[in-house]
């Protein structure tokens, strides 16, 4: 028995056991304080629906040999512009949110390109220059917030008519659209069939595009790049398939959370994006070498369901809104423990 | 006669063109803050003024992060730990009013133990991040900020008992968002204060900037200062030749820490109010994209360097909504053009850094 949890606790890693057991001990103080386990559990389902599609979007990069990608905003940013478009001509409901995806497409397959091109460049220091490219294009993007012809005066200020507001509200738009969608209530539980489908299909497909051949040769670049040329691929290329769909990904990630909030925040609220995705798929088991669907979907919950819990259980125990903390110490704390791993790749 | 002249001038564009490659980015942003200036049409006294504040105010801080670079350890994102030390010991003598110059340099005694400790344990992990230190020196950086939080916003007034009703948040449990300073409010900065037609000059904080080069220039040239720049060059050859590679790391760390805590004090005085969980986020970046502008790169960075770029963003820091405003009549383009300028100087110095690199 010893031996087992012991390997158990070696298969999983120290954080990850940690982590499950905090989820677990919240649980039973929110039990045994008689909160409602009900609701917490259906708040957590919306959450890891709304955040789903962003962690997802880490999987082609460390698949394709590129990393965590911290340079997640570049799509965000492509799915926000997409966003707009679609409130600007004032489609609404499910329809503005295809929409909102259909107009970031070939914007986040522009921008992951041209994103593409530059880790390529600079092999091996991907996450740092990810993460700056990020940052920058957040700062720089909020410029074309500010100047952006957009007219209509639900999304401009309302004084002067120029400039994007900092947060738009969905309500008129398709705020709610997927979370609404086949909503089913089931024994004191509200599941949102609609926004886990939408994820569950967008992790299908990320699954079966790593089933074709195209994506067998992303993973094969990623796994061993110079066995990879010796074969015929070129990883470069594969590496830019993999940045592209993880920033498509981003674009599309954004949109779902964004409908699932209600409100679309701009300027600077998107650059530090990338973090709790990255952290997310950490907790799920992941590594800088390897990332699967399984790993997205349990650390997604696991990620989740321990922020949606910790603030109500914790503030029947302690006084003030501990939970940004927490965020900022496990999602951070789990990158740290990620990044001083031994992974025996060369590093430049 | 004729082909000589040209043959000489030949050379000297030569020479021209290759100080401009060598410099590309310092004279790139001194040609941005010289039109800025112009545009802006601001007024010049003023000007002089707030880049003489800010440059007294923020050196130090930017010279922190030389010894890192030196040893190879790239930008170290993590002086935010150091600046984190230096709040707590300004926290501390606020709380016991010390005031004045003593509390000035008791808080930079105060800061140094805690910055050690924090220095050793980045060190650690730096360490065992090799090849990736920048990355996980800013991620230590984000931790470290949680904890501080963790800190001063819960455990402060319950595990850690303080009673301080102008310190605290009204229910008795962490520290409010903004802290006055009044104790040590310019202590160093109005020492020594001389005025020069209408410029006033804090040469007491100058002067501790100028010592703190000297010291860092001589620093470099004892044996450690050696060995540091050995193992920065090349770990391996550093290791053959008996070099505990890790141990120069570890120091390395230390010294950059301890400086950014005292940095960040010299800077705390200045401003005299601490955003208790705001002031240290930002120093890190500030304080990278100013030795940046300066020419640095992330594997060789000079006093010089730092104190022009200090210079340089500074100025552009000053008149960016200015600009802005004359411009295009928005002056939060401004605000948003110089952290995009801050982001995107950091961005592209390791996007060439890291392609140098591979070549």
């Amino acid at each position: 028995m010893k031996e087992r949890l012991r390997n158990l606790i070696a298969q999983l890693g120290v954080p990850r056991v940690i982590i499950i057991g905090f989820v677990l001990a919240l649980f039973v103080i929110a039990y045994s304080t008689k909160l409602p386990i009900g609701p917490l559990f259906s708040a957590s389902l919306v959450r890891v629906g709304m955040n789903g599609v962003l962690v997802l979007a880490m999987v082609p990069t460390i698949s394709a040999g590129v990393g965590l990608n911290f340079g997640l905003p570049v799509g965000v940013l492509c799915g926000l512009v997409g966003a707009l478009i679609s409130m600007q001509m004032d489609f609404k409901g499910f329809m503005g949110f295809i929409m909102a995806i259909l107009f970031s497409l070939p914007l986040a397959v522009l921008a992951g390109w041209g994103y593409a091109a530059l880790l390529n460049k600079v092999k091996g220091q991907e996450m740092m220059v990810g993460t700056y490219l990020g940052f920058s294009s957040v700062a720089g993007m909020c410029i074309f917030w500010l100047l952006a012809p957009f007219d209509n005066p639900e999304l401009v200020w309302a004084i002067g008519g120029q400039g994007l507001r900092y947060t738009l509200t969905l309500d008129n738009h398709f705020g709610k659209v997927l979370n609404r969608l086949f909503q089913v209530s089931f024994g004191g539980l509200e599941i949102p069939l609609g926004l886990l489908g939408f994820f569950g299909l967008m992790c299908l497909l990320v699954h079966l595009f790593f089933s074709t051949k195209m994506g067998l040769a992303v993973k094969a670049a990623g796994a061993n790049p110079r066995f990879a040329q010796a074969s015929g691929i070129d990883p470069d290329r594969t590496r830019t398939v993999g940045v592209v769909l993880s920033t498509v990904l981003g674009a599309i990630g954004i949109v779902v959370y964004a409908q699932s909030y209600g409100f679309i925040q701009l300027y600077m609220a998107p650059l530090m994006m990338a973090f709790p995705a990255v952290a997310a798929i950490l907790i799920g088991g992941a590594n800088l070498q390897r990332a699967t669907i399984g790993h997205v979907i349990l650390g997604t919950f696991l990620f989740q369901t321990l922020l949606t819990t910790a603030l109500p259980v914790t503030s029947r125990v302690i006084q003030g809104d501990i939970s940004e903390v927490a965020r900022l110490i496990i999602s951070n704390g789990m990158i740290l423990y990620a990044l001083t791993r031994g992974d025996g790749r060369e590093t430049a | 006669m004729n082909t000589q002249t040209s043959a000489v001038s030949a050379n000297m564009s030569a020479g021209l063109m290759s100080i401009v490659k060598k410099n590309a980015v310092p004279i790139l942003f001194a040609i941005l803050s010289i039109l800025s200036v112009v545009v802006a049409k601001m007024n010049p006294l003023f000007l002089v003024n707030e880049i003489i504040t800010r440059l007294a105010r923020n050196a130090f801080l930017v010279l922190a992060l030389l010894i890192p670079v030196s040893a190879g350890l790239g930008l170290n994102f993590a002086i935010v730990v150091g600046a984190m030390a230096g709040q707590v010991a300004v926290i501390a003598i606020t709380h016991w009013k010390i005031e004045g110059l003593l509390g000035f340099f008791l808080a930079m005694l105060g800061s140094v133990p805690l910055a050690v400790i924090m220095g050793y344990l980045v060190g650690q992990v730096m360490n065992r991040a090799k090849g990736r230190e920048m990355i996980t020196s800013m991620v230590l950086g984000f931790f470290a900020n949680g904890i501080y939080q963790l800190v001063f916003l819960f455990l402060v007034g319950t595990v850690i008992p303080m009673k301080n009703r102008s310190m605290m948040l009204p229910d008795g449990v962490g520290i409010r968002n903004t802290v006055d300073l009044f104790g040590i409010s310019r202590a160093l900065d109005n020492l020594w204060r001389i005025n020069v037609a209408g410029i006033r000059i804090p040469l007491a904080s100058l002067l501790l900037v100028v010592l703190l080069c000297i010291a860092l220039h001589y620093f470099m040239q004892t044996r450690l200062g050696q060995q540091m720049r050995a193992v920065g060059q090349d770990i391996n050859i550093a290791a053959v030749a008996g070099i505990n590679v890790d141990r120069t790391r570890v120091i390395a760390m230390i010294l950059s820490t301890v400086l950014a805590a005292w940095g960040q004090l010299i800077f705390l005085q200045n401003i005299s109010t601490l955003n208790t969980y705001n002031s240290h986020e930002q120093v890190g970046t500030f304080a990278i994209a100013a030795l940046l502008v300066g020419g640095a790169t992330a594997r060789r960075a000079t006093i010089w360097q730092a104190l022009l770029g200090v210079l340089l963003f500074h100025t552009l820091f000053v008149v960016s909504p200015s600009a802005g405003q004359a411009i295009i009549g928005i002056p939060q383009i401004g605000e948003y053009f110089r952290v995009f300028v801050a982001y995107g100087v950091i961005g592209v110095a390791l996007a060439l850094h890291a392609w140098q690199a591979r070549e």
